[in-house]
């Protein structure tokens, strides 16, 4: 039919026309429902990756499995640590990290000292605070922050140690300090240097106390328990234990976390509507003259109506385009200041935002809209 | 002969007060009849409801044979659709829509719209070449001409006008009565009400209006159809002086 055809063209343009004509008032509008579908998107779109964020953030957060001397006397040999290391997989193993304890004495006051390796322990305890810097040679040392408040050494400083080795043979070294560092756990009382060092100082090689590995992407239930499994098959006399407690509270962060955003999106999602409904209330109050007008011209309530629905729905799917590229770009910085990391694009996003704009901004226009339709029209014209 | 509207005993009451009070007027097809009397005397309120925009209270009317009390509020609004033109004081044009566009309103809501047929009608009033002008971009007279446009397109049997010339200068009322004349030569039923003599006297027959009542009732002129000797009009809108002439459209009415 082509009179209906035209006449829905006339729709379009008298819409059109009132959105492009009218900019300054649906601008509020626009701009509301903008906002609204912005903060939208961009919490749903955090919610759904700042759970994947954190857990890589976490994963990283210290070892998730220990090797230990079966039977738990005892230390491991330097062959047993590369059979673990054989028995570990390729991929997901972030680093394994060797561990030796000594006794050892600075200026007569005993401390634990703690030979390991630099390079891995920065991999598997990313939390480490390190004031100074990283030791570079073999000379060099970090001591804990508790160690450093005792004795009153910065980086650069000097340290003199000296110690008994199993044979009770005495061995003393001078060490100088690279770094302090802070961790808020025992590492604050330890002094650490690299394995290498701690042989050369000690006179004995080849052995450790344990070994920590943090491995990605499997969890407690059944990846880690068959990791452990096959460590101690192919590393006779390695107990491989499974450290659960970052896990679980890991686990616990992060649902009430995601249960924390989600509750943000849901008040943020109401205050929006509640935002939208108010403008759309005043900019359908507005117009009252023109519904009279219409409805003098002998519209119908129902067509007034639909139209004005229309002009919402309209308003609602250019608000919500607007707003889910304005959101995915605002989640983007959030990801990229908050984790350093860009987040996945979640353009799947951008239809159900924009779906759930129109929505908000059609309920928000239903209630104005259908009282200002009941308008007596000579009511409304006769007022100057 | 035929009346296009039939008002009998027709009132009006807002509470305590009597807007209109058992008014009866016959109106011929093709008559132009001028609503005259001093402010609050009733007579937007008597337009109102000869357009469908409002309901009396009392009392019955009859639109071309069809009684309007029966209908409701949609029966209404659709006679207002078909059958009425309305032309405002205050023009009610449509702010984001054109000239053009405002006139198209009418025909969308009325059938369907067709655009040469809403740029002639803005022809017939001069405004052909600012069809494309937002009312922002009007003066008061090319608005008001544009609102004829649109209370035409739909060749309404029954034109009414509430102060017309109300907000215009003298150049744009010529204008406007000149506009208003071409429609009745043609044949259209026009009813305008006014606060001035001077276009009351393009009327073929005035009425005057007082606290609701009908307090005079003068033929001008001939109004085509053979019926009525006329008046002066000057004697006739004085409202301060009524006197209550007897008119044949009225004794139509009253028998009935
Ligand atoms: N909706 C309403 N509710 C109550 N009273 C009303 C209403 N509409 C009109 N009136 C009253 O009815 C009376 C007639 O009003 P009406 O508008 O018909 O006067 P009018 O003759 O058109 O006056 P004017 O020349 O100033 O336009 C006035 O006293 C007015 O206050
Ligand atoms: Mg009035």
């Amino acid at each position: 039919m082509i009179g209906s055809r035209s006449n829905r063209g006339f729709l379009m343009r008298m819409l059109l026309s009132s959105l492009l004509r009218r900019r300054s008032r649906l601008l509020v509008a626009l701009v509301g429902i903008a906002i609204g579908a912005t903060v939208l998107l961009g919490l749903v779109a955090l919610c759904h990756d700042i759970p994947k964020q954190l857990s890589q953030e976490f994963r990283s957060y210290g070892a998730n499995m220990v090797f230990v001397r079966a039977g738990g006397v005892g230390r491991l040999s330097m062959g047993q640590l590369e059979a673990v290391r054989a028995a570990l997989p390729r991929t997901g193993l972030v680093g394994l990290t060797p561990f030796r304890y000594e006794s050892v004495r600075s200026h007569m006051v005993p401390y634990t000292a703690v030979g390991t390796s630099f390079e891995d322990v920065r991999k598997t305890s990313p939390y480490w605070k390190v004031e100074g810097g990283w030791p570079t040679d073999e000379e060099g040392i970090l001591i804990g922050e508790d160690v450093a408040m005792a004795t009153g050494l910065a980086p650069g400083s000097p340290m003199a140690l000296d110690g008994r080795n199993s044979e009770q043979t005495r061995y003393d070294k001078e060490m100088r300090v690279a770094g302090v560092v802070s961790t808020g756990g025992v590492e604050d009382g330890f002094i650490f240097m690299g394995l290498k060092a701690m042989e050369d100082m000690t006179g004995e090689a080849g052995v450790l106390d344990l070994a920590e590995a943090s491995l990605m992407g499997a969890d407690e239930g059944g990846g880690l328990a068959a990791i452990s499994g096959n460590v101690r098959k192919a590393a006779p006399g390695v107990d491989a234990r499974i450290v659960t407690r970052v896990s679980q509270s890991e686990d616990r962060v992060l649902s009430k976390l995601t249960s924390l955003l989600y509750l943000v999106t849901f008040v943020v999602l109401s205050l929006t509507m509640i935002c939208v409904a108010t403008t759309m209330m005043t900019v359908v109050l507005e117009r009252r003259r023109e519904i009279g007008l219409k409805k003098a011209l002998g519209a119908e309530n129902s067509r007034v109506a639909r139209e004005f629905l229309a002009e919402g729905l309209l308003l609602g799917v250019i608000g919500g385009l607007l707003g889910s590229i304005l959101g995915l770009l605002f989640a983007r910085l959030v990801s990229e200041s908050v984790f350093g990391r860009p987040m996945a694009p979640g353009l799947h996003l951008i239809p159900i935002t924009i779906l759930a704009s129109a929505i908000v901004a059609v309920v928000a226009c239903l209630l104005p809209v259908s009282r200002a339709v009941d308008v007596e029209p000579a009511v409304v014209l006769k007022g100057e | 002969m035929t009346n296009l509207m039939e008002i009998e005993h027709v009132s009006m009451i807002y509470g305590p007060l009597k807007a209109l009070s058992d008014i009866s007027l016959s109106i011929p097809k093709g008559q132009w009849l001028a609503i005259m009397g001093p402010s609050g005397s009733g007579k937007t309120t008597l337009m109102n409801i000869m357009g469908c925009l409002d309901t009396q209270s009392e009392g019955e009317l009859t639109l071309d044979g069809m009684v309007l009390g029966k209908l409701g509020p949609e029966g209404l609004t659709a006679i207002r659709r078909e059958a009425i033109g309305l032309i405002f004081q205050q023009f009610h044009l449509v702010g984001y829509l054109t000239a053009l566009e405002n006139v198209m309103v009418a025909q969308y809501y009325h059938s369907m719209v067709d655009e040469s047929e809403a740029l002639e009608a803005l022809d017939r009033v001069g405004l052909a070449e600012r069809a494309d002008h937002l009312p922002s971009q009007l003066s008061g007279g090319e608005q008001q001409r544009v609102c004829i446009a649109r209370a035409l397109i739909n060749h309404p049997k029954l034109i009414l006008a509430d102060e017309p010339t109300g907000n215009l200068d003298e150049a744009n009322e010529r204008m406007v009565m000149d506009i208003l004349h071409k429609l009745h030569q043609a044949g259209s039923t026009i009813v305008v009400v006014t606060h001035a003599p001077e276009v009351a006297e393009h009327a073929d027959r005035v009425i005057v209006l007082e606290h609701g009542r009908l307090i005079s009732d003068t033929l001008t002129k001939g109004n085509g159809q053979g019926e009525g000797n006329a008046k002066a009009v000057g004697k006739a809108v004085d409202a301060d002086k009524p006197e209550v002439e007897e008119d044949p459209s009225i004794q139509e009415a009253a028998p009935a």
